[in-house]
C-alpha cells in the first residue's frame, strides 16, 4: 500500500457523500436526490494544500451496520476491515445531513464503536441554516469527542474547512458508547444540548406531499407527467433533428462531389455517413428524455413515485424498491440492474434484474423513432395529443405491462413467501440546479457520441465490408449487396424471420444489432445505401423504408424491439451481478422467445387488418 | 394501538416495536430508523391502492412503510 491517508465516506443514504466525494476529488460520480444512488465503493484521490496525498473511498449509504442488502454489506465490510482487497480506512469521514441530525447522528454513534479516528461533516449546512436550524458546532464536537466541520458539498468553497481538517494531524479515536447503550436516547440528549430546531419539516414539503401523494390526484399527476415526457421527446426534438439531418445530407453530398468513385467513396458515404449519421440524428430525443430523468432524480420525486406504485408492484411480485432500478432502466438497463443492489431480498432482486431489460431504454429510442417517423402519420388526436407521441407512449406501456406480467410469472413459481420490507425514505424536495442538469446532459451527449464513435462506427465499417465483398459476378442482375457475405447471411436468416414479416435487409441488420440496439438503425442505413442501384445513396433511410416496407413489417419490428435483448452490455452486467451464466441464458432466452412471439402475433394480425 | 390503526394525521407516541419471531431484521431496522419509545409519530399519507403503503413521519424523516411493517409498531395516542 502507499503512504496516502486513506479515508472512507460513510453515512446515511442521501446525506450527500457522493456530492462531497466529487467536490473533494474532482470526480463526476452520479448524484441524485434519493436513497441508494451509490451501490458500490468508488475510489478517488486528491492532494491537500500541505502536499499530503489523500485517498478517498465513497461508500453506499446505510442506516446501520446491521446490513440488510448487498450495497449496505459493502459499507459494513469496508468499515470493519473485512472487505477483500481493501485495507481498513485510516479515518472515517462521517457525513450527516444537517437538517436531519435526529436520524443521522445515531449512525455516527454506532460508527464510534468501531474504534477508528473519525471526522464529522455537517453537510447541507446551508439548507439547515435556511430552515433556521442552529447547531452549536463547538459543543457538538466536545460532546462527541471528534472534530466536526460544516460542509456544503454542492458549493465550490463548501469543503474548505473539511480539507483543512483532513490536512491536520489525524484526530484521536473518539470515545465509544457502551455496546448496549441506548443510542437514540444519546442522540436526543445531544440534540437538546447542541441544536435548536424551529420545525420538524420544511413546510413546502408538507404542502407538496399533500398533493403529489394524494391517492387519486397524485396518481393522476404521475400518469400525466410520464405522458408529457414521451410527447415532449417527439414534439420538442423535431426542429433540432431537422437541423442535424440537413447537416448530414449536406456532408454526404459534399463528399460525393469531391471523392473519386470507388471503395473509399462507398465506405465513407454508404458506410459511415449513412450508418453513423442515421444514429446521430436521434441525439436530441435522447437528451430530452434525459432532461426529464435528471430533473426527476434531482427533485426528490422518484421515491414518491415508488411510494404511489408500491402496491401495484407487490401485486406483480416485485417491490416498491424495484421502482428506482426499473426507472433507471429507462435510461439504460446497465445502471438499472446495478441499482438492484439496494433490494434486500435476493429473489426480489433477481426478478427485478430479469425484467429490467423490458424497460424501454434510450438505445431503443432511435429504432422506435425511426419506425414511428416512417409509418405513423404526424397528426393530432383529440386536438391535444400527437399520434406519434401516443404510439411511443404505447410502446413504453407495452414494456412495463410485460415486465409486470413476467414478474408475476416468476413470483408464481417460487414457494417461499418470506416478508421483505419497503422501509423507503422520502427525501425533502429540492429545486434542480440548472447548471448540474446542463452538466448531466452534456455528459449524456458525450456518452452517446462516444458510443457512436466507437461501437457503432466499427460495427458499421465491418458491416460495410461484409456487405460489399465478395463483389457480384459480372452477370449480376440485382444490387451488389445480394451477392455479398452479409446478403447471403441475411437471406439465410430470412427463412426464420419471414413468418414475422422481416425482409432480408432487416435480418442483416439484426446481426450487428446484437451488439447494441441503435446499431440496427445504422446497419439498416448502410444496407439500404448499398442496395440502392441508382446513384441516390445520399438519400435518407426514413423515406426508403416507408416506401418499401409494409405497415405490418414495421409494427412487427417495433414489437420485436420491445422485447429482444439485443445488448451485449446488459447481458454482461446480468452475468456480473448474478454471477450466473444460467441467469443470462434464462434472460436472453425468454426475451428472444417473447420477441418472436410478439412479432409473430403483431405481423399476422396487422396483415389481416390492413 | 398499532401504527396501522392510527387515524390519518393524528400524532401518537411510539411505545415499542414488536419483532415477528426472533431476530426480526425488519423490527431491528425500524428501531435503527428511530421507531423507539417516546418518539412522536404521524401518518401523513397512504398509497392509492388498498391504502398501502403508509407514509410515516418519524423525527425529521418520512418513511414509506407497508402495512405489514407498520403493524410491528405499537403506539399510544398523544393527549390532544
Amino acid at each position: 500500500m502507499d503512504s496516502a491517508l486513506h479515508i472512507a465516506l460513510v453515512g446515511n443514504p442521501n446525506s450527500g457523500k457522493t456530492a462531497l466525494f466529487n467536490r473533494l476529488t474532482g470526480s463526476r460520480q452520479k448524484v441524485a436526490n434519493y436513497a441508494g444512488v451509490t451501490v458500490e465503493r468508488k475510489e478517488g484521490r486528491f492532494v491537500a494544500p500541505s502536499g499530503r496525498h489523500i485517498r478517498v473511498l465513497d461508500l453506499p449509504g446505510t442506516y446501520s451496520l446491521a446490513a440488510t442488502s448487498p450495497d449496505e454489506a459493502v459499507t459494513r465490510d469496508v468499515c470493519m476491515g473485512r472487505f477483500d482487497g481493501e485495507a481498513r480506512p485510516d479515518l472515517l469521514l462521517c457525513v450527516v445531513d444537517a437538517t436531519n441530525l435526529r436520524l443521522h447522528l445515531r449512525f455516527v454513534l454506532e460508527l464510534q464503536q468501531l474504534g477508528l479516528p473519525m471526522v464529522l461533516a455537517l453537510n447541507m449546512s446551508d439548507a439547515a441554516a435556511r430552515r433556521g436550524i442552529r447547531i452549536d458546532r463547538e459543543r457538538l464536537q466536545q460532546r462527541l469527542g471528534l472534530p466536526v466541520v460544516e460542509t456544503v458539498a454542492v458549493r465550490r468553497r463548501g469543503t474548505e474547512a473539511l480539507v483543512r481538517q483532513l490536512d491536520a494531524a489525524l484526530p484521536q479515536v473518539p470515545p465509544a458508547p457502551a455496546a448496549d447503550a441506548d443510542l437514540h436516547a444519546q442522540v436526543s440528549r445531544l440534540l437538546a444540548d447542541c441544536v435548536s430546531i424551529p420545525s420538524r419539516t420544511a413546510r413546502i414539503d408538507d404542502a407538496l406531499d399533500r398533493w403529489l401523494l394524494h391517492p387519486s390526484l397524485g396518481l393522476a399527476f404521475l400518469v400525466v407527467l410520464l405522458f408529457v415526457m414521451f410527447q415532449a421527446v417527439f414534439s420538442w426534438a423535431t426542429p433540432l433533428q431537422d437541423g442535424i439531418d440537413g447537416a448530414i445530407s449536406w456532408l454526404g453530398v459534399q463528399l460525393a462531389a469531391v471523392l473519386p468513385d470507388g471503395a473509399l467513396k462507398s465506405l465513407l458515404i454508404d458506410g459511415i455517413v449513412a450508418g453513423v449519421g442515421s444514429v446521430v440524428v436521434f441525439l436530441p430525443q435522447i437528451l430530452i428524455l434525459f432532461l426529464f430523468i435528471l430533473v426527476l432524480e434531482e427533485s426528490g420525486y422518484l421515491p414518491r413515485a415508488a411510494f404511489l406504485l408500491d402496491r401495484l408492484m407487490v401485486g406483480a411480485g416485485l417491490t416498491g424498491r424495484s421502482f428506482i432500478p426499473l426507472l433507471s432502466s429507462f435510461a439504460c438497463a446497465v445502471p438499472g440492474i446495478m441499482a438492484t443492489r439496494t433490494i434486500q431480498d435476493p429473489r426480489d432482486r433477481l426478478a427485478t434484474i430479469l425484467v429490467a431489460p423490458l424497460m424501454t431504454c434510450s438505445a431503443r429510442l432511435p429504432v422506435y423513432a425511426l419506425l414511428i417517423g416512417a409509418f405513423i402519420p404526424q397528426r393530432s388526436v383529440a386536438g391535444w395529443f400527437n399520434l406519434q407521441g401516443l404510439v411511443l407512449f404505447g410502446l413504453y406501456v407495452a414494456g412495463i405491462a410485460s415486465a409486470l406480467l413476467v414478474a408475476r410469472v416468476i413470483k408464481s413459481r417460487r414457494k417461499d413467501e418470506a416478508e421483505h420490507a419497503l422501509l423507503l425514505e422520502l427525501p425533502g424536495y429540492r429545486v434542480p440546479h440548472p447548471f448540474d442538469i446542463a452538466i448531466g446532459l452534456w455528459e449524456r451527449a458525450l456518452v452517446f457520441l462516444r458510443r457512436v464513435g466507437t461501437i457503432i462506427l466499427s460495427v458499421t465499417v465491418l458491416l460495410w465490408l461484409l456487405s460489399s465483398y465478395p463483389a457480384p459476378p459480372p452477370d449480376a442482375t440485382g444490387a451488389a449487396i445480394e451477392y455479398s457475405f452479409a446478403g447471403r447471411i441475411g437471406q439465410a436468416l430470412h427463412v426464420v424471420f419471414a413468418p414475422i414479416g422481416f425482409n432480408w435487409q432487416i435480418c442483416i441488420a439484426l446481426v450487428p444489432g446484437l451488439a447494441a440496439r441503435e446499431v440496427a438503425v445504422s446497419a439498416l442505413a448502410t444496407v439500404y445505401a448499398l442496395s440502392a442501384t441508382a446513384d441516390d445513396s445520399a438519400a435518407q433511410l426514413l423515406p426508403i423504408i416507408s416506401a418499401q416496407w409494409s405497415l405490418a413489417t414495421a409494427l412487427s419490428l417495433l414489437a420485436w424491439y420491445v422485447y429482444a435483448p439485443q445488448c451485449i452490455s446488459t447481458l454482461a452486467v446480468i452475468r456480473r451481478e448474478t454471477q450466473s451464466w444460467r441467469t443470462v441464458g434464462l434472460a436472453a432466452g425468454y426475451l428472444f422467445a417473447l420477441a418472436y412471439l410478439a412479432s409473430l402475433v403483431t405481423y399476422q394480425l396487422a396483415r389481416v387488418l390492413t | 394501538m398499532r401504527l396501522t390503526e392510527l387515524p390519518y394525521h393524528a400524532t401518537a407516541i411510539v411505545r415499542t416495536v414488536e419483532g415477528v419471531g426472533a431476530g426480526d431484521s425488519i423490527a431491528h431496522r425500524l428501531r435503527d430508523l428511530g421507531f423507539v419509545e417516546g418518539e412522536p409519530v404521524r401518518v401523513v399519507a397512504h398509497g392509492p391502492f388498498q391504502r398501502d403503503p403508509l407514509l410515516v413521519q418519524i423525527g425529521f424523516t418520512r418513511f414509506a412503510l407497508r402495512r405489514a411493517e407498520a403493524q410491528r409498531v405499537r403506539v399510544d395516542m398523544a393527549a390532544a
